[in-house]
């Protein structure tokens, strides 16, 4: 078995009024997977993710690409696991597109010369490369995506952590981003409450409920197990709405 | 939005654009400094002024009449001063006030509108000016953005469910209501504002704004700096010689 490029053990998180976010996460991926992150508003996805890159501290054991998740080594993280946000529209910022997608690579150190060059690399990759002069907000929600994809993937990371990324994209843009993730070589954890789009792009799934893993299998297994299918009735479902 | 606006009109790509914001930066001090001193025959010198600008307006392809317009924006502050000193028996210093204060603001509006907000405080952080100060101009300079589209959000939010300025409410209600949506607009901006913050710490922000493009001082950067600063002295010592 090769060495996981996550491994976290009893991670634990509290918001400030004491709520577990977080209750004791024990999680694996290794290189090449892609695991759908599954489980209801609420039930600690996207902390956990924020977690993993110590944009939220969390308590117990957690290593990225062997790194343990700490204050000392948060730069290097960050480097090898880009997020991508739910909001696109709060991960675009700079001026102009290009300009968006080479602040990551800047930060790193890269020469503004190389950075741009690279940005414009990712942005063709992700067929965005038209759009690189014009301001962010002036594009449609699918582009956004794109643009914020391309962002991250300027900085080259092993890891692409995506949270909720089919949100305001419609059916096309949802198929395009399908095929964008699907042709990326990197390791993928990916938050969704797309059944489809779980299945499309990820090789296994983990079902998240209060904090906890409380599920791990094939997308398929999980939906089954919890009833997490929008198009199957949950037992009881007729009562309660009859 | 005026900083939509001046946005865009900073993204241009005419040769005032091109100058170093250096230059700029230097021309607009000598340009405000001509004129703040500036004591007799401000009658003369005043349109002088105003013609340099009005040219430099145009090379840059900034619509005038709008630049015009959007420059009176200082009346907004000036012209409380310029009507006390008027009742106090001082007509000469409130239209000296309002000139200065409208030629001083236009001569800004056309730094801005030529140069584009992040190189301009890169311009003002290779004069020296402190960081931290640079830092929170940039980061308030993104949230206008943030605070507009929110208000935006909520306005059509407002709209949709039959909200209009004529609405048939008493004028506390109205107060109230204005009252909760400015609190509602800063609870907002500053959630997004958040995850604006947390998406750029993920890229690796570590506190300073990269340069996305280097500055360079180039030899027409220099003439230009020149130029600009010369003329608005030789229009006072004109103005001054008339006198």
């Amino acid at each position: 078995m090769t060495t996981p490029l996550i491994e976290v053990e009893d991670l634990h998180h509290h918001y400030d009024d004491g709520t577990a976010a977080l209750d004791g996460i024990d999680f694996k991926l290794h290189p090449g997977e892609s695991v759908a992150l599954l489980g209801a508003n609420g039930s600690g996805k996207t902390t956990f993710l924020l977690c993993l890159t110590g944009l939220l501290t969390g308590h117990g054991a957690a290593r990225v690409c062997g790194l343990p998740v700490d204050k000392t080594n948060l730069p290097a993280i960050r480097r090898k696991l880009g997020i991508v946000f739910q909001d696109s529209e709060s991960q675009l910022f700079m001026p102009t597109v290009l300009e968006d997608v080479a602040f990551g690579p800047l930060n790193l150190g890269m020469d503004p010369v190389a950075a741009q060059l690279r940005a414009r690399e990712v942005l063709r990759l992700v067929g965005m490369e038209a759009v690189a002069a014009k301001a962010p907000y002036h594009l449609s929600a699918g582009e956004k995506k794109r643009v914020a994809i391309a962002g991250i993937l300027a900085m080259q990371p092993d890891i692409l952590a995506l949270d909720e990324p089919t949100t305001f994209l419609d059916p096309p843009a949802q198929r395009s981003l399908i095929d964008l993730l699907r042709g990326l070589p990197q390791a993928k954890i990916i938050v969704t409450h797309d059944i489809a789009f779980a299945r499309a792009v990820s090789t296994r799934a983990v079902f998240f409920d209060r904090g906890k893993i409380v599920g791990e299998g094939p997308v398929d297994d999980l939906v089954r197990r919890f009833a997490w299918d929008p198009q199957v009735e949950s037992p009881g479902h007729a009562a309660r709405y009859d | 939005m005026h900083h939509v606006v001046l946005e865009r009109w900073s993204r241009g790509a005419s040769p005032l654009h091109r100058r170093d914001p250096r230059a700029k930066l230097f021309a607009l001090a000598v340009f405000l400094v001509t004129l703040a001193t500036a004591r007799r025959n401000l009658v003369i010198l005043a349109p002088l002024l105003f013609l340099l600008l009005a040219a430099g307006l145009l090379r840059a392809r900034i619509p005038l009449g709008s630049a015009l317009v959007r420059a009176g924006v200082v009346f907004t502050f000036t012209v409380p001063f310029a009507i006390i000193s008027y009742l106090t028996g001082d007509p000469a210093r409130a239209s000296s006030m309002l000139l200065k204060s409208y030629l001083s603001a236009l001569a800004v509006l056309l730094l801005v509108s030529t140069t584009p907000v992040p190189a301009l405080l890169r311009g003002f952080e290779a004069v020296g000016a402190p960081r931290f100060l640079l830092m929170v101009a940039q980061f308030l300079y993104r949230y206008l953005f943030v605070i507009s589209e929110e208000a935006q959000h909520m306005r059509k939010a407002a709209l949709a469910r039959g909200a209009t300025a004529r609405a048939t409410l008493a004028r506390h209600a109205k107060f109230q209501a204005a009252a909760g949506a400015v609190g509602a607009l800063f609870a907002r901006s500053y959630g997004r504002a958040e995850d604006i913050h947390r998406a750029m710490l993920a890229r690796g922000f570590s506190g300073r704004f990269p340069a996305a493009t280097p500055l360079r001082f180039a030899r027409a950067d220099a003439f230009f700096a020149a130029l600009a600063a010369v003329a608005p002295v030789l229009a006072r010592l004109a103005a001054e010689r008339v006198a």
